[in-house]
């Protein structure tokens, strides 16, 4: 069974430092939940993990088969969701989610795409087009695009923002169906989803300055 | 093969969905050439002497128009960065972009084009040969114009920087391009002017989707 994991990763943003030697790991059926104020870094390792940012140091591996050797594979086993929903207005819900499950490489992506629609309880709104759709269904949408096509690994970036209680119990429950087929999941929140036996990883803890007096030695730094 | 023309499938359903892309960039293109007579004055055969040049730079400055949005609303729906996670290479999803960029903004121009010609006056013996050069011409437009809307992404007034970036570039396409149709009308061969267009366009395939490629992926970063 696969492990995904990464090995004393540092991301740098312009040249501020988000966190240093961070290491992280996932294996079949296991969640990772990412803790810390805003701006700790729990958006920049999701799209680190993702394959959108570059780490600055440090490494992410399948297996212990480094992810720059074969990119496209882990491509083909990542779902990202990220703070945007990636809802065409002009297409109505369901053309909109047949278009990813298609370029997800479901074998019969129209019919996915309406059985995920019936997951996330919003079945009516299949013809519905994307610019009549409130913020919480255009969530419920990009919600349904990750069982919509499968993939292994589902990277969640604060996944559960506009969505009522009735869709945020729904989503505890792909979460746990995903992981009980053995798939991991990676999720940033600020509010409580209920993820059983979930590993935490406090992001501040690898923040090179997390209170006032470290910052002030980097500013001295910076100064010399 | 099937995920590339999914991708220009959509953007098409798109655009027609949208409908103004199409019909802005063939507009623009009619009224630029309809201009000139009443600037130049109706002489017959001045416009007939000026028709190739003037249809091929309204053809550029009208493949321009639309250049500025081929990856912008994917960049701001989050679109973009779901396509850069798809096993979709990048270069495979920047030439389904400007391939369907094409067949909306390009296609159009190539029908509306011979019209235009009736209009200055140019004699029929051009007619062929102008279809024939912008038929190789705008896509090459379409692909070079792919390296500046990705390298312009996210920049403030990106429409105003894509066209400073863009139109020195399209400088040969339009010399080989007018120079095809000036020959043909002089009772040369346009072979030698065609000849090295289509090399422009050999060369922009592989070239363009390779350098927008490597632009998106800094501008998603």
């Amino acid at each position: 069974m696969p492990v995904f994991a990464g090995s004393e990763l540092t991301c740098l943003r312009g040249d501020r430092l988000v966190f240093t030697g961070l290491d992280f790991r996932i294996g079949p059926g296991e969640a990772l939940v990412l803790l810390g104020p805003n701006g700790s870094g729990k958006s920049s390792l999701l799209r680190v993990m993702a394959g959108l940012l570059k780490p600055f140091r440090g490494q992410l591996s399948w297996d212990g088969v480094p992810v720059p050797d074969d990119p496209d594979g882990h491509r083909a086993k990542i779902h990202y969701v990220g703070h945007l929903d990636a809802v065409k207005p002009v297409l109505s819900a369901v053309e909109n989610l047949t278009f990813w499950a298609n370029l997800g490489g479901a074998p019969d992506p129209r019919a996915s795409a309406l059985a995920a629609l019936d997951r996330l309880g919003v079945p009516h709104i299949a013809n519905v087009p994307g610019r009549y759709l409130s913020a919480g269904q255009k969530r419920r949408l990009n919600l349904a695009r990750i069982i919509a096509a499968p993939a292994t690994l589902w990277l969640l970036d604060e996944p559960t923002v506009a969505l009522d209680r009735a869709a945020i119990a729904l989503f505890e429950g792909m979460i746990a169906e995903h992981r009980a087929a053995g798939g991991m999941v990676a999720l940033s929140t600020h509010t409580d989803i209920a993820t059983p036996g979930a590993r935490d990883l406090h992001l501040d803890d690898f923040t090179p300055y997390h209170d006032e007096h470290d910052e002030d030695d980097m500013h001295e730094e910076d100064a010399a | 093969m099937t995920r590339f023309l999914r991708l220009v499938a959509r953007d098409l359903r798109l655009a027609l969905r949208q409908g103004s892309d199409a019909t802005i960039a063939v507009m623009f293109f009619v009224l630029c050439v309809v201009l000139f007579p009443f600037g130049v004055g109706p002489e017959p055969n001045i416009l007939a002497r000026i028709a190739a040049g003037v249809i091929w730079v309204a053809a550029l400055l009208a493949s321009l128009l639309s250049l500025e949005r081929l990856f912008q609303n994917d960049y701001e729906d989050g679109s973009l960065e779901l396509l850069s996670l798809s096993t979709l290479p990048m270069e495979a999803v920047v030439l389904a972009k400007t391939l369907a960029h094409w067949l909306v903004t390009g296609v159009p121009l190539i029908v509306a084009a011979p019209l235009l010609a009736v209009l200055l006056n140019m004699d029929a013996e051009g007619f062929g040969v102008l279809v024939l050069t912008l038929s190789v011409g705008t896509p090459i437009l379409s692909l070079i114009g792919s390296i500046g809307a990705a390298l312009t992404l996210g920049a403030r007034r990106g429409g105003v920087l894509l066209s400073l970036l863009i139109l020195p570039l399209y400088i040969p396409v339009l010399i080989f391009g007018a120079g095809a149709i000036d020959a043909a009308l002089n009772g040369l061969t346009p072979r030698p002017h065609l000849l090295l267009l289509g090399g422009l366009l050999a060369g922009a395939l592989p070239l363009a989707p390779w350098a927008g490629a490597a632009a998106l992926r800094q501008a998603l970063e």
